[in-house]
């Protein structure tokens, strides 16, 4: 078992409500005299992992398609169009296809790593997302240290597609692998500090509360409109999230005019999806950090009515002292659910419009940019964030 | 893979199963985490030193950086784990990659040294160990301590809020920060040096 794999499992039991995991309670409730502790604990991990994978295919499967979509419009044409309403069962039908294609290893591949590559870059990929919270009061997992979680287990799935590159034992993989790490390494730096910004403006890392952080104005209260450093800080993060997640112009570890497919090239079947569906579900996660940490989050003035008009808190104590679920709630956290999951997929459309709109950059470009452009930038905007702040505080106390 | 291979593998797994199994009867669910971990740092270390593939021994590190952070987290210290797992996982572990990546896949070197280095190392972690835990630990006290409060996760907002290590801490920034300029500085070829190259090719 791999390290994130572990995390995952200890982090992904499904948490509803703030702080208490009312699934493990429900469970405890319903099977407790039938089963010890530990076996309730196991399966409530367990379930928690699953519904996060099923949450991953699922953004998957719907990105694939959107790509599909997009770039088929982009380039005056439909996309496909035959398997359901504008082909929106299309997605289904691959899925069935790589499950069903035969799985090969080349001879003088590095078998063990050749098999756990693709797995590491799965379990980090669903450990990052155990991160995200679907609604207020519905989550995975309810992390402190939220953003940082998700950055740090989305920096592992770097090592497993170096591990998948180096051992596929091929030209093209290797090249892969090495524009993956290089690239990786130059852009964590600007995107980390990028992020700094609305954090230190947040005083948490939490993604829940820096979200409600920002309910004032009727819903408008977002950190991009906090500071005038939020606004640069936001389109570095932007780039910087671009690299990270190897979409295009920076896609140079797959750079398929080049190397083939890059690291992925000797991958097929079921090994290759996980490739893509990591890849989709980064996007999704990069997409909602932006949204979360600069576009508001669950914050929108919907969301702020239905609060208004419906409550807000999902667990209330009833009349005998015990926590109960407040029906009337649930269209807010619905709405401000969904509120997030657009904004997320908005993040994602304007990735794939950029893909299919602008050329692939040149290796040494992509340097270039990274380290002398966008760190310095970077930098800037957290230290001009930092005096501003600190300046707003010294003046009006 | 041949027989001494073999051997040493068989002998971490059943090493691992020994620990697991003992951990889990003597502490629990506690216990059973720990030794999963315990495992994952131990057994990828042992397996780092024992690989002839330098870069199968390098991948064998995110076992033990992995297995760190998982200690860490045990421990109550979310933070200082996901610092373990971004800065050495996705960072060190990264560059290291890097610079080991281009060696061919299957070097082949006499078995006897590695035994001895893989012994020595090993003898050596485990003296050091075992002397520093003999010296400092007041057994009588520790078991008698509560569980750790989660003191540590609000670590980064700590350092800088508490004057104790705030100057430390911009220190360490600092040297970090020059030792990466110079590193730069000394890597740049200079114009004397590629008008030279100019001149000679």
């Amino acid at each position: 078992m791999t390290p994130a794999l572990a995390l995952a499992q200890q982090s992904a039991a499904v948490e509803v409500g703030s702080g208490s995991n009312a699934f493990l309670e429900g469970l405890v409730a319903a099977l407790g005299a039938y089963l010890p502790m530990w076996a309730l604990w196991l399966g409530a991990a367990v379930t928690g992992v699953a519904i996060v994978m099923g949450l991953i295919s699922l953004i998957a499967m719907f990105s694939v398609w959107l790509e599909r979509k997009v770039a088929g419009h982009i380039q005056c044409r439909y996309g496909p169009m035959y398997v359901g309403w504008h082909g929106w069962l299309q997605s289904i039908a691959d899925g069935v296809k790589l499950l069903l294609k035969e799985d090969m290893i080349p001879r003088d591949a590095d078998r063990v790593l050749f098999m756990l590559a693709p797995a590491l870059v799965l379990a980090a990929i669903v450990a990052a997302m155990a991160a995200y919270p679907l609604a207020p009061g519905v989550f995975f997992a309810d992390i402190d240290l939220g953003v940082f979680f998700v950055i740090a287990m989305s920096s592992m799935t770097t090592i497993g597609v170096v591990m998948a590159g180096w051992a596929s034992n091929s030209k093209w993989t290797v090249f892969g692998a090495m524009r993956e790490a290089a690239q990786v390494v130059a852009y964590e730096i600007p995107l980390g500090v990028a992020l700094l910004v609305p954090v230190m403006v947040a005083g948490t890392l939490n993604m829940r509360e820096a979200s409600e952080m920002q309910s004032g104005w009727y819903g408008m209260g977002w950190f991009m409109f906090k500071n005038p450093f939020m606004l640069p800080a936001f389109v570095l993060y932007f780039i910087a999230a671009l690299a990270e997640t190897k979409r295009a112009p920076f896609d140079l570890p797959e750079a398929e005019s080049e190397l083939v497919a890059g690291f992925m090239t000797e991958y097929s079947g079921i090994r290759w999806s996980f490739f893509f569906m990591e890849e989709y579900a980064a996007m999704f996660l990069m997409s909602a950090l932006a949204a979360v940490f600069f576009l508001g989050g669950f914050e929108s003035p919907l969301t702020w009515a239905a609060g208004e008009f419906f409550g807000r808190e999902l667990f209330v104590k009833g009349a005998s002292g015990a926590t109960e679920l407040n029906l009337q709630a649930i269209p807010y956290h619905a709405v401000a659910g969904l509120t997030l999951l657009v904004k997320s997929f908005a993040g994602i459309f304007l990735m794939m419009w950029l893909r299919w709109t602008l050329p692939r950059v040149r290796v040494d470009q992509v340097m270039t940019m990274g380290y002398k452009y966008l760190t310095p930038l970077a930098l800037v905007c957290a230290i001009g964030a930092a005096l501003w702040e600190a300046g707003k505080q010294a003046l009006l106390g | 893979m041949d027989a001494t291979d073999k051997l040493f593998y068989g002998l971490v797994a059943l090493g691992s199963l020994a620990a697991l199994g003992a951990c889990t009867f003597l502490a629990g669910g506690d216990g059973a985490a720990f030794a999963l971990f315990a495992i994952l740092v131990l057994g990828g270390s042992l397996v780092c030193i024992w690989e002839r593939s330098v870069v199968r021994s390098a991948f064998c590190l995110i076992g033990t950086f992995g297995g760190t952070a998982g200690l860490f987290l045990l421990l109550g210290s979310d933070f200082l784990a996901m610092s373990q797992i971004l800065i050495y996982v996705g960072g060190i572990l990264a560059l290291i990659l890097f610079g080991v990546m281009l060696s061919p896949p299957d070097l082949t070197e006499r078995k006897l040294p590695r035994v001895l280095a893989g012994l020595v190392a090993v003898g050596a972690g485990v003296a050091f160990v075992a002397a520093k835990v003999a010296s400092t630990v007041n057994w009588v006290q520790a078991a008698t301590l509560a569980e750790p409060e989660h003191a540590t996760e609000r670590i980064g907002v700590g350092f800088l809020a508490y004057d104790q290590y705030s100057i430390a801490f911009e220190l360490a920034a600092i040297v970090l920060t020059v030792a990466l300029v110079a590193a730069v500085y000394v890597a740049r070829r200079r114009k004397v040096d590629l008008q030279e190259e100019g001149a000679q090719g």
